[in-house]
Parts: structure tokens; C-alpha cells; sequence
């Protein structure tokens, strides 16, 4: 106890001199600092300048961005590939929430080992996965190329939608519960007007770990789709395929990275920044 | 609604959810004992695929690409990571948000985006596809994740513990080994094995800066983007479920006792 006091007190002093022998603590963090910028910054640059110019003659236009928006079949692609990673985000939405309030109940009793069973598949590639879920399909008979890439990801990303929701539902103060029961709030209401509002930091990223890696998979559709279940991933890496593709790419993969920075903001917002995805691994 | 009654329903939904997950996984490791062709078709028990994986250099090939590339882009990785988590940790309000900006960039981005963006990069720099770039990718897409297994352990240090070995005459660098860094092992070791992981599960980055190098990720969806995937790949993929499920059923039991120890204590 002593001993924790002198450290508070020191630490609440005045900052002793923090550069010593020339060398601030801060600079550790230079080297990789420094290889972000070279390897990640600058890199995005070049992508940004890719999308920018034209690929023939090498000068500045925009025509690359407006390919994306003057084009019917691509918005139409785009709608698609969009609508389908809603329904998978939904689907998984459906189906972790339940599991969620089912691992966090005093039935299991927020039993270790089934939670962990649940989570691993995370770990586990997900073209594996996704070859196993293929041959179900098959042996299933799902010719149906759009429903097999539907059930395709809502099996592959499952797991990243449960996770952020146990670790809300299970760390939510059950007296407020039992308040709302208390009160003669019938379980449904309960649900809804307690239990939903108070997770809403897991669901919100929960959707966040769903949405964003459905529209930019370019392998699930590979293996399990056809030609016509085509991704905002396929596009990109479409475009990416030959040299001659790469300004168009980079204008799409522009946009992608614009939509990511958008819901991650939004997510932050929302959230205020205090999702945390603990738990298991 | 008894309470039994309750509890079993509850029983039952997870069952049932778990046998979802599982079932696909089952069903594509009793197939791997057959030697069909065709997917979903029994022709008698046997070893002939585990036996043709063997013997496949190109997969044998790809599992040791796999693993080197894990290891070395994993160790730059960590010792990348670690430093960076000292020194954004002593980093004050503006330095500090912009390099934890810049860590969280390959994280949040899609893969596909890192991946084309690193393509283009390389291309630009006149660096051959191959050892190098993979190398390069892989530790910087990794190192993030370092960083954020270091940093609490940092919260939990004496701040100047440091300082004091400067005080009695260690150089910095010294400093930082012979008092930071032992207390920061845990971490460090726990930010390994996810680069490790990390690095091991990667398909989407390594597909675009490869060249001709192929690890087991890529060379799978190589095979599985073709229509009619070798049956080998039954054997494989089976090897790999049960070899990553072994470890990480292993690893959650492990710090899950030392845990509860923890908490005994």
C-alpha cells in the first residue's frame, strides 16, 4: 500500500527531464513510425496517384472515378454486392444474438469451453471454412450460386459477429434486468427496451466486423459463386489482374477505402470509442 | 415455462448452433479418408489422399514457405511492435493519436486495399515479387497487433524504472533491454503468436506481392478458385482444422487455468 502511494506521488510530481543523453523514450516508436510511412503512407499515395491518372498517357483525370459512377451494370454489381452483405450482416445479427443471450445465461452459466468452441472458427482460415461449407452445399444440392455465397459467409463470419456480442451481453449488470423484471416489464419488453439498448456498443461492432469484410471478399465468391456473384472484392481484384487495370482499381479501391473510413468513424462515434472485444483469444 | 424446461430449450439452441459449426467441418474430415474424386461421394476407407499430400512437393513446398515466412516476418514483427509500443506510450497528446493513426491503418483497412496498395508500391520501387516483399508485407500488417498485446503490459509498469537505469549509468538502449523489455516478455510473447497466426493465415496481401513464392493459404485458393479442386485439398484442409483447433484448444486451456490460479491467489 505504502509502496503504491510513493509511486502515485511520483508520478503526479513534475515530469523529470524527460530527454536523457539525447535520446527521448519516444523514439522507439521511430523505427516503426518511420516503415509505416515508407510502407503503408506512401503506398497509398501511389494508389491515390494511380487513380488520378489515366493509364495510357499518364496525365491527371477523373475519368476513373466517373467509370464507376456513369456505368448502369457496375452500380447494379455494386447494389447487389451490397444488399448481399446486409443479408449476411442481418442473418448472423439474428442468429448471434440469441446464441449470445443463450451462452450468457444461467443455463450455462457462461461456460468456458462452449463460448471458446463458438469463437475458435475465427481462427481457422477462412478458405478452409469456406471449402468445408462448399462441400455441405454440394452434398445439399444448393445450385443456387447467390444463396451458396449467402450461407457461405454468413458460415464464415458468424463467429465475428458473436464475439463483440457475449462480451456485451455477458458483461451487462444483470440488477438492471432483474429491475426491469421487478417492474413488470414482460421478458419481451425487457429485451427490447433494456437489454438491446445496452448492447448496442457489441452490435454496432459486431455489423462493423460483418459488413466491411463481406463487401471487400473477393475469395468466398471465387470458390463458392459463380461469374455473376460478384463482389466489390471481385471488382477490384478484377481490375488488378492485368497492368492495364490498375487506374480503375485504384479508383475503386479508393472508394472502398473512403466507405471504410466513413463507418469506422461512424462506428467510433456512435460507440464513443468504448467497444472493447475482449474474452475469449 | 419450468425452469428445466428452460434450461433444456436453452441446451438445445446450442447444440444445435454447435452442430452447424461443426458439422461442415466433421463431414470434410470423414471425406479425406476416401479416395474419391467427386466431392461428397464414398469410395471405401482409405489413406490415398493423405498418402498423394505427402508426396505433393508443391504443398510440402508451400508448408515450409508458410512456416519461414511466419517465423521471420513474426520475430521482425515483434521486436518492430515492441518498440513502437514504448515509444507511442510516452508520446503526448498529438504525437501520440497520430502514430496510434498510423498503427491502426492496415488494421481497419479492407485486405484487399493493403494488398493492392503494397502491389503498386513495390512495382513503383522496381522490388521483385517474391521473398522480400512477402516478408515486408506480412511484418507490417502484423506489427499492429503486436503493439496492441504490448501496450497494456506497459500500463502496468513502474515508470521510472527506466530512468533509474539511466541514473546508474546504463545507456538507453541497455536501459530498455535490461529493465523494460523482461517485463514486457508476456506481452511480447503473446504478440507473437498472433503475428505468427496472423502472418500463417494470410491469403489476401501475399496473393499480391508473391511472385512466385507460394505458402499453404495462397496455393489453397489457387486450388479452390478452380472449378473441380484437387481432392487432395480434403487432406490438407482436414491436417490443418484439426492442427489449428489442437493449438488453440490448447492455448485457451492454458491461460485459462493460470487465470483462475491467478485469481486463487
Amino acid at each position: 500500500m505504502e509502496n503504491n502511494l510513493t509511486v502515485a506521488a511520483e508520478q503526479t510530481a513534475p515530469p523529470k527531464k524527460r530527454k536523457i543523453r539525447g535520446i527521448k523514450r519516444s523514439a522507439f516508436a521511430f523505427p516503426y513510425l518511420a516503415l509505416s510511412i515508407v510502407f503503408v503512407i506512401v503506398p497509398l499515395f501511389i494508389m491515390l496517384y494511380y487513380a488520378f491518372t489515366d493509364g495510357a498517357t499518364g496525365g491527371f483525370t477523373g475519368a476513373n472515378f466517373v467509370h464507376f459512377f456513369s456505368r448502369p451494370n457496375i452500380m447494379a454489381v455494386m447494389g447487389k454486392s451490397f444488399l448481399v452483405a446486409l443479408l449476411t450482416t442481418v442473418l448472423c445479427l439474428i442468429l448471434a444474438y440469441p446464441l449470445a443471450l443463450a451462452l450468457s445465461s444461467s443455463a450455462l452459466n457462461k461456460k468456458f469451453i462452449i463460448v471458446m468452441l463458438f469463437v475458435l472458427p475465427m481462427w481457422i482460415n477462412s478458405l478452409l471454412r469456406t471449402y468445408a461449407i462448399k462441400i455441405v452445399l454440394y452434398m445439399m444440392n444448393i445450385t443456387n450460386a447467390w444463396v451458396a455465397v449467402t450461407i457461405g459467409m454468413v458460415y464464415d463470419f458468424f463467429p465475428f459477429m458473436l464475439l463483440p456480442l457475449y462480451s456485451v451481453v455477458s458483461g451487462m449488470d444483470k440488477s438492471l434486468i432483474e429491475a426491469s423484471q421487478d417492474l413488470g416489464a414482460s421478458p419481451l419488453k425487457t429485451l427490447i427496451k433494456v437489454r438491446i439498448p445496452l448492447s448496442l456498443p457489441g452490435i454496432i461492432s459486431g455489423i462493423l466486423m460483418v459488413f466491411m469484410p463481406t463487401v471487400s471478399t473477393f475469395a468466398i465468391t471465387d470458390v463458392l459463386g459463380d461469374t455473376s456473384t460478384y463482389m466489390f472484392g471481385n471488382i477490384i481484384n478484377q481490375w488488378f489482374r492485368n497492368s492495364g487495370g490498375w487506374n480503375i482499381g485504384s479508383a475503386y479501391s479508393f472508394i472502398l477505402l473512403i466507405l471504410i473510413a466513413a463507418t469506422v468513424l461512424l462506428a467510433n462515434k456512435l460507440t464513443k470509442g468504448k467497444t472493447e472485444i475482449g474474452g475469449v483469444l | 415455462m419450468s425452469k428445466n424446461v428452460k434450461s433444456g430449450l436453452i441446451w438445445a439452441f446450442v447444440g444445435v448452433m454447435l452442430a452447424v459449426m461443426y458439422i461442415p467441418i466433421l463431414i470434410l474430415i470423414i471425406y479425406s479418408f476416401t479416395g474419391a474424386k467427386a466431392m461428397g461421394v464414398w469410395s471405401g476407407f482409405s489413406f490415398e489422399l493423405y498418402a498423394d499430400l505427402f508426396t505433393n512437393e508443391s504443398i510440402m513446398n508451400a508448408f515450409k514457405n508458410s512456416l519461414v515466412l511466419a517465423l521471420v516476418s513474426s520475430l521482425l514483427s515483434t521486436v518492430l511492435g515492441t518498440t513502437a509500443a514504448v515509444g507511442i506510450f510516452y508520446m503526448r497528446k498529438w504525437k501520440k493519436s497520430t502514430a496510434n493513426f498510423i498503427a491502426n491503418i492496415t488494421m481497419e483497412n479492407a485486405e484487399i486495399v493493403t494488398g493492392v496498395t503494397f502491389m503498386m508500391f513495390f512495382l513503383a520501387l522496381r522490388l521483385p515479387y517474391g521473398w522480400t516483399t512477402l516478408i515486408i508485407a506480412h511484418t507490417m500488417i502484423t506489427t499492429p497487433y503486436v503493439i496492441l498485446s504490448v501496450t497494456p503490459k506497459l500500463s502496468q509498469l513502474n515508470p521510472n524504472l527506466y530512468e533509474a537505469g539511466l541514473d546508474l549509468g546504463a545507456s538507453p538502449v541497455r536501459s530498455m533491454l535490461t529493465v523494460i523489455v523482461p517485463q514486457l516478455i508476456p506481452g511480447m510473447l503473446s504478440g507473437f503468436v498472433m503475428a505468427f497466426a496472423l502472418s500463417l493465415d494470410d491469403f489476401i496481401v501475399s496473393k499480391f506481392v508473391n511472385g512466385s513464392v507460394e505458402t499453404i493459404p495462397v496455393y489453397l485458393y489457387n486450388a479452390l478458385a478452380k472449378r473441380g479442386a484437387d481432392p487432395t485439398l480434403r487432406a490438407l484442409s482436414s491436417i490443418l482444422f484439426v492442427a489449428v483447433l489442437a493449438v488453440l484448444i490448447a492455448l485457451n486451456v492454458i491461460s485459462a487455468k493460470r487465470k483462475a490460479r491467478n485469481i486463487v491467489k
